[in-house]
């Protein structure tokens, strides 16, 4: 339980950064990603934020031996490049362009109660279903 | 800087805060396509967590629509029909690749793993490639 009433309050605050940095403004994520028209560089700052608050607090975390509410970390540790990450990243990069939302902003935009971030949401959540529906048929095929 | 450069900075920092007290109290990483993607698979004791933070995403849109309606401000005008293709695009795509903006671009990044750093260069990429190819296509204006 504790461990879920954590999650929760960093979501929320999750989702304050993100309404603050500007990446729940659609135009701005594609102006961001307009390299080749007019630039809007202020999202760098985003990840250059996160990234460098991270990159200190992750190694500091990672010395205890054990997070504070789960008896071990669920840190990814794979390495390997694979074709699914590949493609996947790429075909992510064109739905973002497409519509200026991630996942992370079009989840807080549902709060907004217009009808855009709900119907990338729903679209979303099918999207992910069919993934794994593809994934399963290729599976069953191999 | 700019106002907006700072808000920018300054709601990275935030978001690097809450992905560090994941990792901190959870051991998780605040990947949010894998986080919803495993709302949709449940699994015995993992799915309160997902749905837990999930809400307190659309909590923290609540209070942002309350004190500052102006950030989810959408100025795109693309159809309902590019907004539907695009969320499909976004979904299918994060979980083939397993992770969006936040698991790779900000955990992955932070902690330099090759997988993330690769992912995060791909879909950047593929973005600005798209965004061009989107305004000559005239679906972006």
């Amino acid at each position: 339980m504790k461990n879920a009433l954590a999650s929760f309050a960093v979501g929320f605050i999750f989702a304050l950064g993100l309404g603050l940095s500007g990446m729940t403004q659609p135009a701005k994520v594609v102006g961001f990603l307009d390299v080749f028209g007019s630039w809007d560089p202020s999202l760098v700052f985003v990840m250059a934020g996160g990234v460098l608050v991270h990159f200190v607090t992750y190694r500091l975390i990672r010395k205890r031996t054990s997070p504070l509410f789960s008896a071990q970390w669920h840190v990814p540790t794979k390495k390997e490049i694979t074709p699914a990450l590949v493609l996947g990243s790429f075909i992510f990069g064109v739905g973002w362009a497409l519509a200026g939302y991630c996942p992370g902003p079009a989840v807080t935009s549902l709060a907004s109660f217009s009808a855009k971030p709900a119907i990338f949401v729903a679209a979303m959540l099918v999207g992910m279903m069919l993934f794994k529906q593809a994934d399963k048929f290729l599976q069953m095929r191999r | 800087m700019n106002q907006e450069w700072i808000n920018a900075l300054l709601g990275g920092v935030l978001i690097g805060v809450s992905v560090s007290l994941m990792l901190y109290w959870n051991g998780r990483v605040t990947g949010i396509s894998g986080i919803i993607n495993g709302v949709l698979t449940p699994a015995k004791g993992d799915t309160l967590w997902r749905a837990l933070f999930a809400a307190g995403l659309v909590l923290g849109g609540l209070v942002l629509q309350a004190l500052k309606p102006e950030v989810f401000a959408n100025t795109l005008n693309s159809p309902a029909a590019s907004v539907a293709v695009a969320g499909l695009l976004v979904g299918f795509g994060t979980v083939m690749g397993s992770g969006c903006t936040s698991g790779h671009g900000v955990c992955g990044m932070s902690r330099l793993s090759p997988r993330s750093i690769v992912a995060t260069v791909i879909f950047i990429g593929a973005g600005m490639l798209s965004v061009a190819l989107f305004k000559f296509m005239g679906v972006l204006s």
